[in-house]
């Protein structure tokens, strides 16, 4: 089956500094996968390319074999790494805006996950404590009918449980017709929820394997080899 | 029992091994259903296609068999699960001698041991593993 994303020498400069340089990467469909790197390392860059928020430099960019476009942002749904919902919104003003903005949004999954989190979907995003926003964000992410799911920091910032809970939601809304990619540097967390993992830095691919590959071959877990490849 | 993940070895390995002990000590009890995969997989928070893997890797050798639309079931083979259970008894064993080798006390020693400690009244706070 054709994969889901595809970069051929993929490489972005900010003036004179490489993000990315030559990314070559392919990822198939029905895959969980972990983009791992330090900061700085070009993990967001490489989630903007692909959601059509930068455009490459240098390089090639497909997914399910298309050109970054119309066509592809509606097969992408993007979680960014930071808040970017106006603060004084209601929850259920931004449904209304995933639905008119998403042809594949899906509102009776985003109204059951929340109402099981006791989310009341008439509160504001102002007067929810940082855990409950994110958790109110990647619900509307993972219940846009998509291919790709691409989110920057899912975890990053919010307590263990709410964590558990995310990863979770990731497990549960598993497809396979659709690739998950997180990025992320808090490892030892979402290692088990991985079929793979990608090691990116100073924007090249430094290792790509299975997480069951490397604790077979290393005997080591991936949290273990990342702390060794990237030893400061 | 929970579900609890080494660092050093493969996740679908650990996964097989606990499922196993699942069904040896009848929390999953013979010829009963398993949850679905994606089920299984979130009670675990593990992948999927992992978890997929190990039931795969359990139906290899018949102790969990696919029935076509009605999903997957524990074997009622009960010598089977017998014969399991004995072989993870023994690896138990053989890894208890193991331990005590390294301590320095012999195999003989390791058995008087053990029967002094089977006469001795029994402390309950003390089995938890």
């Amino acid at each position: 089956m054709e994969p889901i994303l595809e970069c051929k020498v993929l490489t972005k400069r900010y003036g004179s500094k490489e993000a990315l340089s030559s990314v070559d990467l392919t990822v198939q469909r029905g895959r969980i996968i972990g983009l791992l790197g330090p900061n700085g390392s070009g993990k967001t860059t490489l989630i903007k390319i692909a959601s059509g928020l930068l455009s490459p430099t240098l390089g090639e960019i497909r997914i399910a074999g298309k050109p970054i476009g119309v066509e592809t942002k509606e097969m992408v749904s993007y979680l960014p790494d930071r808040p970017y919902l106006g603060d004084w919104m209601r929850v259920n003003d931004i449904i209304d805006l995933f639905s008119d903005f998403y042809r594949g949004f899906d509102r009776m999954k985003a109204l059951e996950m929340l109402n099981r989190l006791n989310i009341n979907p008439s509160d504001r995003l102002k007067t929810m404590s940082k855990g409950t926003k994110e958790k109110v964000q990647l619900i509307l992410v993972m219940s846009r009918n998509a291919e790709l799911y691409l989110l920057d920091e899912p975890i990053g910032g919010v307590d263990p449980a709410t964590r558990d809970y995310i990863l979770s939601t990731i497990i549960g809304n598993y497809s396979e017709n659709a690739a998950v990619i997180i990025s992320t540097h808090l490892i030892a967390d979402v290692e088990r929820v991985l079929d793979d993992v990608i090691f990116i830095e100073h924007g090249r691919i430094a290792l790509s394997s299975s997480v069951d590959g490397i604790r077979e071959e290393r005997g080591m877990s991936v949290d273990a080899l990342f702390r060794e490849v990237f030893k400061c | 029992m929970t579900w609890e993940f080494k660092g050093d070895r493969p996740i679908y390995i650990q996964l097989i091994e606990q499922i196993q002990m699942r069904i040896v000590s009848g929390q999953y009890p013979a010829g009963s259903k398993l949850p679905a995969v994606r089920d299984l997989a979130a009670e675990a928070s593990v992948n999927p296609n992992t978890m997929q893997k190990a039931l795969a890797e359990l139906e290899r050798d018949g102790l969990v068999h696919t029935q076509r639309t009605a999903g997957r079931f524990i074997t009622e083979d009960h010598e089977m699960i017998r014969s399991i259970r004995e072989k993870l008894a023994r690896e138990q064993v053989a890894l208890f001698f193991e331990k005590m080798g390294q301590l320095g006390i012999s195999r003989e020693e390791t058995l008087r041991l053990l029967q002094t400690a089977d006469a001795e009244p029994k402390k309950p706070e003390k089995e938890s593993a």
